[in-house]
């Protein structure tokens, strides 16, 4: 792997023509591997990167039914952050924003992670007493968390509105400075590429449309581009976990929904924070184009078509607009969907099936790309393993019969 | 300066009675009603009108319309401050104040264009490669690089303007006011369909003004006799300014219509600024039109370098001279038209490059006619000029696209090019519909439709407009337009024109506004970035504000030549909405400010209010918090009438709990499913507390229910889950259990609802009623009376969440502020309190009553609540089979507890995490929280509730509670602090 530095652009920049080597290979599917995994988005690609990286195994496709990184990666709205309320998700969602620290200089690919942090606002009493759990909870667990007052989220969010004379004021936030953004494409291209010169084949347009499973044991897959063979396949498809299980016979706690996103014109720095409200329901950032990138709720219906309906944007416009009335001039430039694979707890699966040799990772529902480099390192594990690691050890598909849920929808209702 | 230099004497739909000035940069300049801001400053002679976006390079008014990708500008300044607007959409109006963005110190002289000096060290994707070091170090370079990006700046105050949000129905919505969509409209019209034809400009008629010599089909008498006939037509709607810029599903679309943005802040302010529609229509007609793209050639960016259809343009339609030596270079036919309507107004056409070796077509024969000089298979190489063209270098180009013979240069103030015409598609696309790729006219047409949609004229690929005419009239009878072979101009395609030097400098734009280059595609190629999705996102191809609507197809082109595949095996990017930005403002309507959400109020809160109450939300109800005396804080007003409740009587407002009505042969049925404990034996006149769970063993709400009659019943449910529960009980009835004969009506807002509670609550209740017998014997707790308090007709029901004798009292809302009078009232000899949630919650937790949505989180079964008692042993209810899973019988569930804590004078904080010894640093075994913690006056000391792993087995176990800089002591107990025997209860 040509490694890429500020000296080599400079040394590009004077070529007569910039020699730049591919990021990844094209490779044509091979007839075997000892590891296939379904899926080329940041999740699928993580796993094959730490597999070949922290396992030594050297024999793994990455397939993927269209261009990678082109699911929930590509879709998301790019907020990372570790602040949950559960032991098992704080543990997991932390070693993911560790990785993350660290993973523009491992991955040799600026994924721009930015470290601008992360508000989630108080509407309400009951907020506020969910806050406080939830950042006492979050810091006994060593990771960082601050609550603030309306002055003080006043003081790291100059433009939102703190009057008292609104719907729902503005009562307090809670803060996680490690948490910010980070640029997805580059997560899954950083990935694919740092995989790839560890010899993993990445195969786009490849579409899975079979597993073979034999005796309770996967044997291969059967793709738009030939038949398989695989000693172990994981399955780590958002979007279309449930399609893929089906294929060996599983059914998956899951609802597949439209998640919908959008983005301003850019504009100059206008908002440093990430900001998000659960009460008023609308979350947003400003990427470094200068795009306000705005997020809201799922739509209710259960669909795999990546669009939703135009509703859910007008509810997270008025909400916006209850934050940052400032905004009110400002333009929607694009709006998108990506379908989200929902757990009844809010929590994913990662982990073994009742099939051997395959593996599933899915059930992210709407805060997947947060955890990419956790899941995978996770996941890889599982693989090589054949066994949980302790960090996802508690995200069995079997918690759903047990009971043993995790449940992360945050606070129910308030209700007296 | 002579005003409007630029300007011709006569001619275009401009009214020359009527001048404008404006100012542009701080420069005060003049136009004419009717003129764009673009045209206005064409006519003074202003071109360079932006800076790029990476590096900030001059450009200027590439386009005539809303494709334009680079003349932006900041429209006004203060809260109407708009950014990012394009000059060529913006109506003129008089005082109109505009300014380039993103541009320091200014436009001419910004110091952001170094980075234009060094442009080689930072081609596409340049910042994936480097800036990684230090760790973290990226926030910082982050820093700098976004003051660099962005382009115009937000408002900095509240929008003063107002918006609004319409719904539209009809059989035909016809979106396009061209000829063809004019077609359409009038036979739809004429059929009796009820229709809407919408268009973003003004004035209907589409590009008919920017072509004015298109005469024969459609001298002005054609165009004006159809809009006359629309306008006599009362099942016709014709909206202007009015973009359709979104397709959903099921023929749902979304236009945003502009009210008075071309008035300015001197609109009248009963309009709304802007007003979105939402459309549902059965059938669409697009008659979109089609955009013209660039060629893509070195330095084509530069100021004066413009679409050959938009100066023709500004010739017709605005009276307006781009410049005064043109050269024009193009791939087909189309750019003859615009050199002879510019030579025919005084526009000195110094050369016609035409990339075909052997053009063809009528307006190429004219051209040659008018002694145009036409150079054949050739090409402009290059052009000069900083801040406007100054020459261009032309040179032949051979068959298989390399350059012939040598360059000349040729000396001029504006270029014209064309690369063909891609039909507006967008919408088509958003719709569902499949594109396919013409090879012919190097575009994307539209094939399969998804949805009830028929596309007409130039959109098709249709160019004369008779022909238009007639796609029109055949969508608009509802007909698949006639499979007319496209009749626009071939184009031979060169993407992009080889550049006279090669020495790696060349730059060819294809996306102007994000300066991507051909040499960007190409990198982006050789490094695997080849997928269509790829490239876009690697480069930002597409991704400015104008969302590649002239770059997209060339830039697909040259992706498609660099991987030496078939343009059409590439594909295009998916279009997504909105065609056309859409205000914020717009898209929010009136649900901001005070209507962002409904207030919901009891028909107390006027007293409420009076009396000083402070307010809590609890879902949208506003609810008495506390009723604070002159100088009381918190606490001492929640003490003050926790006691007065304990001690005497205190009245509350319980108006807001939901109330649902259940009647029918099966509600018992109903209820023994929903709820976790049998309700067979409930006698008329009775009440029972209920637990309601999800399908997951967990809490979901709580209420009591009382028996109406034999088939009906009032439920009650906690305030903000009350539509929720609805919800949810509908969801059964209708999906799972069609067949309970039951029915249920939300009747929350129908009564009003006054809780008395304390040991003087009969007493009180006595005096007040003559019908009812409040005895302990005749009214027991848990059973409900009807009669008449203080004469109105209300249902009394004997319960109590206070601990303290109590009933609720239920009349008519509109007497809720009246009961509420009359009890505050009722008699010296008891001095009876409001008292608000606050001391409810400290009365019910001083009881260890449980309340949703504080002692449970969507974790917590009832067993975990200590009161497997509600759980019927002998029927099936929902969660139950949830709550016999392995998991919800490990006795390590956190469950309820009481804390006392060591010193108790210390009131812990909800939501203080517990740990089972001294705490040791991260991370910490945490074995549960404090859901609930109060100062109870009743008991002098302070008490809490806490959910806890193993729950009352820990009793009198000591537990450890980190606060801030310190650690607080406490003891497990029965979380029943006051009167556990229920004596003041059933009293």
């Amino acid at each position: 792997m040509t490694r890429y530095s500020i000296f080599r652009l400079a040394r590009n920049a004077l070529a007569y023509r910039p020699n730049w080597p591919r990021a990844w290979r094209s490779p044509d599917p091979r007839p075997a591997y000892d590891v296939v995994i379904v899926g080329g988005g940041g999740h699928g690609l993580a796993t094959a990167y730490y597999l070949a990286k922290e396992h030594g195994v050297s024999n793994i496709a990455v397939l993927e039914k269209g261009w990678l990184g082109g699911g929930n990666t590509g879709r998301n709205t790019t907020i990372i952050r570790s602040n949950y309320l559960w032991d098992e998700s704080a543990h997991l969602y932390e070693k993911a924003l560790q990785l993350y620290e660290g993973l523009s200089r491992e991955l040799n690919f600026n994924i721009m992670l930015s470290q601008r942090g992360v508000l989630n606002l108080a509407h309400n009493e009951h907020d506020l007493k969910e806050m406080s759990r939830r950042v006492r909870a979050i810091r006994l667990n060593g990771i960082d968390s601050e609550m603030l007052d309306p002055q003080g989220v006043k003081a790291e969010v100059p433009v939102i509105n703190i009057s008292r004379q609104v719907r729902y004021p503005i009562l307090g936030a809670s803060l996680q400075r490690r948490g910010g953004v980070a640029r997805h494409d580059a997560v899954a291209w950083g990935f694919a590429r740092a995989a790839d010169a560890r010899g993993v084949d990445i195969v786009q347009n490849c579409e899975v449309t079979g597993l073979d499973v034999v005796n309770s044991r996967v044997r291969g897959l059967r793709t738009s581009r030939g038949t398989i063979a695989a000693r172990k396949v994981g399955l780590v498809a958002a979007g279309h976990s449930s399609v893929l299980a089906a294929m060996a016979g599983l059914r998956l706690p899951i609802e597949s929904h439209p998640l919908q996103a959008m983005v301003s014109e850019p504009i100059k720095p206008v908002l440093n924070s990430v900001v998000m409200s659960n009460t008023v329901h609308v979350y947003l950032s400003q990427s470094d184009k200068g795009e306000l990138v705005i997020g809201a709720g799922i739509d209710g219906y259960n669909s795999y078509a990546q669009r939703g309906s135009f509703q859910i944007i007008e509810g997270q416009m008025g909400a916006l607009l209850e934050l940052f009335p400032s905004f009110s001039r400002l333009r929607m430039l694009r709006q998108w969907g990506g379908i989200v694979d929902v757990c009844p707890d809010a929590s994913p699966i990662v982990g073994k099936t009742p099939v051997e040799g395959l593996y599933i990772n899915c059930g992210w529902g709407t805060g997947g790309f947060k955890a990419t480099p956790g899941s995978g390192w996770a996941f890889a594990h599982t693989i090589a393993q054949d066994r949980p690691h302790a960090l996802n050890a508690p995200f069995t598909l079997e918690r759903f019969s047990t009971g043993a849920l995790i449940d992360e929808h945050g606070a129910a209702a308030v209700a007296h | 300066m002579t005003s409007q230099p630029y300007r011709l004497a006569e001619g275009g739909v401009i009214d020359r009675t009527r001048p404008l000035t404006f100012s542009f940069n701080g420069r005060r300049l003049t136009g004419y009603s009717g003129d764009t801001l673009a045209s206005a400053l064409l006519a003074n002679g202003v071109h360079l009108v932006g800076r790029s976006f990476k590096y900030h390079r001059p450009r200027g008014i590439l386009t005539a319309g809303t494709e334009e990708p680079n003349a932006l500008v900041q429209l006004e300044a203060g809260n109407r401050s708009i950014p990012n607007l394009r000059a060529t959409r913006i109506e003129l109006y008089n005082g109109l104040s505009a300014a380039s963005v993103n541009c320091w110190p200014g436009v001419r002289f910004d110091a952001g264009a170094l980075i234009d000096a060094v442009h080689r060290l930072v081609p596409a994707g340049f910042y994936y490669k480097t800036f990684m070091w230090p760790q973290g170090g990226w926030h910082v370079y982050e820093r700098l690089i976004r003051r660099m990006a962005g382009m115009g700046r937000a408002p900095e105050g509240a929008d003063p303007d107002r918006y609004e949000r319409t719904n539209a129905h009809c059989d035909v919505l016809i979106i396009g006011a061209g000829p063809a969509g004019l077609a359409a409209a009038v036979t739809a019209g004429r059929s009796g369909a009820s229709v809407i034809l919408a268009d973003e400009r003004g004035q209907p008629g589409g590009s008919l003004p920017d072509v004015a010599s298109d005469g024969d089909v459609t001298g002005t008498s054609w165009l004006g006799d159809t809009i006359a006939e629309l306008q006599s037509m009362t099942n016709v709607r014709m909206f202007t300014r009015t973009t359709v810029t979104g397709y959903f599903d099921h023929n749902f679309l979304i236009a945003v219509e502009r009210v008075t943005d071309h008035l300015g802040p001197g609109a009248p302010a009963h309009l709304p600024r802007q007003r979105l529609w939402r459309i549902r229509t059965s059938r669409v007609v697009l008659a979109t039109g089609a955009l013209e793209r660039p060629l893509v050639f070195a330095n084509n960016d530069r100021p004066g370098v413009m679409l050959a259809g938009s100066a023709r343009a500004y010739v017709n339609r605005f009276a307006v001279l781009p410049g005064r030596r043109a050269v024009v270079v193009t791939n087909n036919d189309s750019a003859y038209e615009a050199a002879l309507d510019l030579h025919r107004n005084g526009v000195e056409i110094a050369a016609v490059a035409d990339l075909r070796a052997v053009p063809v077509g009528p307006a190429a024969e004219a051209a040659a006619a008018a002694g145009l000089n036409i150079l054949r298979g050739h090409a402009v190489v290059d052009t000069n000029g900083r801040r406007r063209v100054q020459a261009v270098h032309v040179a032949g180009i051979g068959l298989d696209g390399s350059l012939t013979g040598p360059v000349r240069a040729l000396h001029c103030d504006l270029v014209l090019m064309s690369g063909g015409w891609s039909p507006a598609v967008h919408l088509f696309s958003q719709s569902g519909g499949k594109l396919r790729y013409d090879e012919m006219l190097g575009a994307f047409l539209p094939d399969g439709s998804r949805q009830h949609v028929l596309c007409a004229g130039a959109m098709n690929g249709v160019a004369e407009t008779a022909s238009c005419i007639v796609q029109g009239q055949d969508a608009g009878k509802g007909d698949v337009p006639a499979a007319s072979e496209p009749t626009a101009s071939t184009v031979d395609a060169h993407w992009p024109i080889p550049a006279r030097n090669r020495s790696g400098e060349v730059r060819q734009f294809v996306d102007f506004q994000n300066d991507v280059t051909a040499a960007d595609i190409s990198l982006a190629v050789s490094e695997g970035y080849q997928s269509v999705e790829h490239l876009k996102r690697y480069t930002t191809l597409g991704m400015g504000t104008d969302q590649g609507k002239t770059g997209n197809v060339p830039g697909i082109a040259i992706l498609a030549g660099s991987l030496g595949v078939p343009l059409p095996a590439v594909g295009t990017t998916t279009f997504r909405p909105p065609y056309d930005p859409v205000t914020f403002g717009a898209i929010a309507g009136r649900d901001v400010g005070p209507l962002a959400d409904p207030v919901r109020q009891t028909p107390m809160h006027a007293w409420h209010a009076e009396t000083g109450a402070v307010f809590e939300d609890v879902g949208q109800w506003k609810r008495p918090f506390y009723y604070p005396l002159a100088s009381e804080t918190k606490h001492d007003a929640v003490a003050r009438e926790c006691m007065a409740v304990r001690r005497a009587a205190g009245i509350m407002d319980a108006t807001t709990l939901g109330k649902i009505v259940l009647s029918g042969p099966d509600a018992v049925r109903f209820l023994n499913r929903v709820y976790t404990n049998a309700w067979g034996g409930l006698e008329v006149g009775r009440c029972r507390y209920g637990l309601m769970l999800g399908e997951d063993g967990m809490v979901l709400d709580d209420g009591v229910t009382a028996r109406l009659a034999e088939d009906r019943f009032l439920m009650t449910t906690t305030t903000g889950n009350a539509s929720r529960v609805l919800a949810w009980l509908e969801e059964w009835l209708q999906t799972e259990w069609p067949e309970l004969d039951v029915y249920l009506t939300s009747v929350t807002e129908q009564f009003a609802t006054v809780a008395l509670a304390g040991p003087k609550a009969r007493a009180i209740l006595t005096g007040l009623t003559s019908d009812i017998d409040v005895s302990a014997e005749a009214f027991p707790f848990m059973s409900w009376r009807g009669g008449h308090v203080a004469g109105f007709p209300a249902r009394v029901f004997r319960i109590s969440y206070s601990g303290e004798l109590a009933y609720e009292i239920s009349v008519p809302a509109r007497h809720g502020l009246e009961l509420w009078a009359v009890l505050l009232r009722s008699g010296p000899d008891y001095a009876v309190t409001p008292f608000g949630t606050e001391a409810m919650h400290v009365l019910r937790a001083e009881k260890g009553y449980l309340m949703v949505g504080q002692e449970t989180d969507g974790t917590v079964t009832p067993i975990d609540l200590g009161m497997q008692w509600i759980l019927s042993t002998k029927k099936d209810f929902i969660g139950r089979r949830s709550l016999a899973r392995s998991a919800m019988l490990d006795p390590l569930r956190k469950r309820l507890v009481g804390l006392r804590t060591e010193d108790p004078e210390l009131v812990l904080p909800e939501g203080a995490q517990i740990l089972p010894t001294a705490p040791s640093g991260p991370p910490e075994t945490m074995i549960g929280h404090v859901t609930s913690s109060y100062w109870s006056g009743a008991l002098r000391r302070s008490i809490a509730l806490a959910l806890v792993k193993g729950g009352r087995d820990r009793e009198s176990a000591t537990v450890h509670v980190p606060l801030e800089g310190r650690t607080a002591r406490a003891e497990i107990c029965d979380p029943r602090f006051y009167d556990p025997e229920g004596l003041r209860l059933h009293g």
